[in-house]
């Protein structure tokens, strides 16, 4: 992983200094190391570098003239919401502006009847539902971060939550998105309605990374609450047959509200932190909710629960109030934090599999232990396949460090072969750029950069994120073969 | 099928060299949809077949010129369907020139619009290369989102090959109910039903009647019917009903005047202009056959904060889509240019220079 140190370069930086001091306030620009030390990572903490200057924006106008102004002195843009991503989408680059979104957490309006609220790009993800929750409203999507994740980043990323299979992902819940180009022209993707003309670049923009432009103001969805919800906790003496219900369930024409799959490394991890009352002595547990009116939960969780048994299911509890629902939900929501108790870190991965070869992939992460001698829990989005494989190790060991970069990079190969992909929710960033080039070949991400080209021609909105360059892929190419396990050995290399 | 893909980028590739344009077409159904039509026909229609069809994973990926009846027959056999009811406005009616086209149908106001259902594209571009983005999952942020917005580039971008979408279940049970009720109190009930958790899937208000359809488990339509109250449909006659608002075989699309598409959000009041007005959607989709002028139009749509198409007319010269405010319309035309780099295909159905 990098050093986390580049040289400054002094007369670059007083020049950036200067001309953003001429657009904001002077608390409103940081430079000095220990004003600008907590921006040097995102939730990805192994890799770190200070910006040279932070420009934290107030409003629409002063996101344009700084972006003007970057674009002027040829100066990269890092753009920053709360900092939560898991990819290292928001770190810094250290010859350029990191641009916090910040100070701009205001709703600026929430029209209950028509069911949507105009949020800027800080405001947290929670506070939008909160701010709904007396219309009997909210916004679906719910990552376990969304006290402290911001809108924007969201958007940056296409976050999802565990209610994303019946609601959807950021992408099903936002109408439109008012962004300043790298011009500093704001425009507008999406609309008030449901659609807008011409090509959907509201979708484009979407887990775009902060790489096509910078988001200033989001619409978005609300949806009303149901009146209830369930939740099934269901155990089972084996992981694959907890997948394979998954499946059943599915296969039964239900889309449950949440379905959820912890394997047991994962429940005796979260219960010693959240007491949820989990049996820890199952192989795998599945949390499947129903929401709806009274009736349909009922006749719902009836019609899940005969799906279970069949499916071998050995014991289940059914949540018999909202106290209790959130319980047996708590010890899933808080897995990661759960995982910082129990090791000095984790490391958490977000391939997305075909739910059938589940099984075939956790047989492989459990050899992967094996070889890298590290542990590796696991939480599943079941119902979409989207698999959060955590490796427990201490970064104060370089040695483990490196080994957890190769164990990891094994399983998004893996994620791949069996006809995934290497990110699911997380983002790309800069953690999973070489397996970039193994997800796509040249030609698709010549591609990718053409669309970066036609939102930012000059490459200054978060460079050297997410999509490689055809130099890079030469060179993971090269380690790969050094390695000895090319993994794809029919595919052209430079 | 590898033979098609290979005669179909050869035929890109020299349709390239000599600038000539091509014009992608499936079925022809929606060839009334859009600005010119230009250049060669590209039959789309020998790439055809499911590629792959996994129910409990919940993805089809089919390829282009596959029939949309043959697609949907398909998930239905197995308890499934396109959630988004696109239409196909005749027999002929292709997976691509679906996704192309970009329309969706009645459902769209409860479970999505085509392009949130696409999880993944192959495609031919103005390269004639062979692209992939996206997958077969159902969550994926690798790379751009590039399979998405092909859902109504009407060909403007390249020759989608394969498509993958999500493919959810048909609901339990359905019911409609008809109620007489005035444009204002309808568009203002819909809008408030809409806040409440009730499992409406379609609407269609015309001429004093609103028409409801509700999805999902009996109980909650059971509860939804005590709610809102108005008279059961019969089931068959229910589903003539939502086919010929699907299709636009309905009386009221049978007029001689020019049909608009507004699309408004959906609290927008009733919109005092001449002609007769359908709506859907819970109130973002209304359907205006009318004389007036364009402009006229245009700007009542834009004063609600939505924009109106041109849906089928005899005379476009109008402008079939809302012009682009000129930031946005350069970032159309740079990826254009990166898709298609010659500018040969379906140049002109969407906007003069795309
Ligand atoms: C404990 C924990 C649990 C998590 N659980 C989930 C989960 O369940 N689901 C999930 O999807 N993610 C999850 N995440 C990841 C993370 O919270 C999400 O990716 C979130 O969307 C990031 O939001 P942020 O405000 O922190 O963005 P940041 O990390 O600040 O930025 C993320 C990316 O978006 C860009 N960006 C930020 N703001 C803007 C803007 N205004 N305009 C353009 N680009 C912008 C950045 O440049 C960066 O590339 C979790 C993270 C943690 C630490």
């Amino acid at each position: 992983m990098n050093e986390g140190f580049r040289l400054l370069d002094p007369v670059r930086q007083s020049a950036a200094v200067k001309v953003l001091r001429a657009i904001l306030p002077a608390e409103a620009v940081l430079y000095e190391p220990e004003d600008t030390k907590p921006y040097e990572c995102d939730g990805l903490s192994a890799y770190r570098e200070l910006p040279m200057v932070v420009a934290l924006p107030q409003n629409e106008d002063e996101v344009a003239r700084v972006l003007r102004a970057c674009r002027r002195l040829n100066l990269p843009v890092v753009a920053r919401g709360a900092g939560t991503g898991l990819s290292g989408g928001a770190l810094p680059h250290g010859k350029g502006v990191l641009l916090s979104l910040a100070k701009m957490k205001r709703i600026l309006a929430l029209d209950p009847v028509a069911r949507v609220a105009r949020v800027q790009p800080g405001v947290r993800n929670l506070a939008i539902s909160e701010a709904a929750a007396p219309y009997g409203l909210y916004y679906a999507p719910d990552p376990s971060s969304q006290i402290a994740c911001s809108i924007g980043g969201n958007v940056g990323e296409n976050a999802g939550g565990v209610h994303c299979l019946k609601y959807g992902l950021t992408v099903h819940n936002v109408l439109r998105v008012r962004a300043c180009t790298i011009e500093g022209e704001v425009v507008e993707f999406g609309s008030e309605a449901l659609d807008a003309p011409g090509y959907d670049l509201l979708a484009l923009i979407m887990g775009s990374e902060g790489m096509l432009a910078v988001a200033t103001e989001i619409t978005v969805k609300l949806v009303p609450k149901p009146h209830t919800a369930r939740v099934i906790l269901a155990a089972f003496d084996d992981v694959e047959k907890a997948g394979n219900a998954a499946a059943d369930i599915i296969a039964a024409g239900i889309i449950p509200a949440g379905l959820e799959m912890m394997d047991q490394p994962a429940t005796r991890a979260v219960e010693q932190y959240v007491h949820a009352g989990y049996d820890l002595e199952a192989a795998a547990l599945l949390l499947c909710e129903s929401d709806g009116t009274v009736e349909e939960v009922e006749e719902e969780i009836g019609r899940m629960t005969a799906v279970l048994k069949q499916a071998g299911a050995y014991d289940f509890r059914i949540s018999q109030n909202e106290a209790e629902r959130l319980r047996f939900w708590s010890g899933r929501k808080a897995a990661f934090p759960a995982m910082g108790r129990i090791s000095p870190d984790y490391y958490c991965m977000d391939g997305t599999i075909p739910r059938k070869r589940l099984g075939e992939v956790l047989r492989f992460i459990a050899e992967m232990e094996k070889k890298y001698g590290l542990r590796c829990p696991n939480v599943f989005h079941a119902g979409d396949g989207n698999l959060h494989p955590l490796i427990l190790f201490d970064a104060n060991d370089p040695e483990q460090l490196r080994r957890t970069e190769a164990f990891a990079g094994e399983v998004l190969e893996k994620s791949i072969a069996v006809g995934g992909t290497i990110t699911g929710e997380h983002g790309v960033g800069i953690e999973k750029i070489n397996q970039m080039c193994v997800q796509f070949d040249p030609k698709e991400l010549e591609m990718f950069r053409a669309v970066k080209r036609a939102f930012d021609e000059e490459g200054l909105l978060n460079p050297d994120k997410n999509i490689p360059t055809l130099h890079r892929c030469a060179e993971f190419g090269r380690m790969h073969v050094e390695g000895g396990q090319l993994p794809h050995p029919g595919l052209p290399r430079f | 099928m590898q033979e098609v893909i290979e005669r179909y980028a050869e035929r890109i590739r020299s349709a390239a060299a000599a600038k000539k344009p091509l014009r992608l077409r499936g079925g022809g159904t929606k060839d009334f949809y859009g600005q010119a039509l230009q250049g060669e026909v590209l039959d789309t229609r020998d790439y055809t077949g499911i590629v792959a069809y996994e129910p409990t994973e919940l993805v089809i990926t089919a390829r282009c010129g596959t029939p949309l009846a043959e697609l949907e027959a398909a998930l239905h056999a197995r308890g499934q369907q396109l959630a988004f009811e696109p239409p196909h406005y005749g027999p002929g009616a292709t997976v691509g020139g679906m996704l192309a086209a970009g329309l969706s149908g009645p459902r769209r106001q409860a479970a999505g619009a085509v392009r949130d259902f696409v999880l993944g594209v192959r495609m031919l571009d103005g390269r004639g290369d062979d692209l992939s983005f996206g997958g077969q999952v159902m969550k994926n942020v690798a790379g751009y989102d590039v399979s998405r917005p092909m859902a109504g580039s009407l060909g403007t971008l390249g020759l989608i090959l394969e498509v993958s979408l999500k493919v959810p279940p048909l609901p339990f049970a359905e019911a409609t109910l008809k109620l007489e009720l005035p444009q204002d109190k309808a568009i203002e009930m819909l809008n408030h039903w809409g806040g409440k958790p009730l499992p409406i899937s379609a609407c269609a208000w015309s001429d004093g009647g609103l028409t409801l359809r509700l999805s999902g488990a009996a109980s909650a339509i059971r509860a939804a019917q005590e709610v809102i109250g108005g008279d059961l449909m019969q089931t068959a006659q229910a589903e003539q009903f939502w086919q010929a608002i699907r299709e636009q075989t309905d009386a009221f699309f049978q007029s001689d005047k020019p049909m608009w598409r507004l699309s408004l959000p959906s609290v927008a009041p009733p919109l005092a202009l001449p002609g007769e007005q359908l709506i859907e959607w819970g109130g973002s989709l209304r359907w205006l056959a009318s004389n007036a002028d364009a402009r006229t139009i245009r700007e009542a749509a834009a004063q609600v904060g939505g924009h109106a198409t041109l849906f089928r007319a005899a005379d476009k010269s109008a402008g079939v889509f809302t012009p682009l405010p000129p930031a946005v319309a350069t970032i159309h035309r740079k990826l254009k240019r990166a898709f298609d780099p010659a500018g040969i295909f379906s140049a002109g159905r969407m906007y003069p220079d795309l």
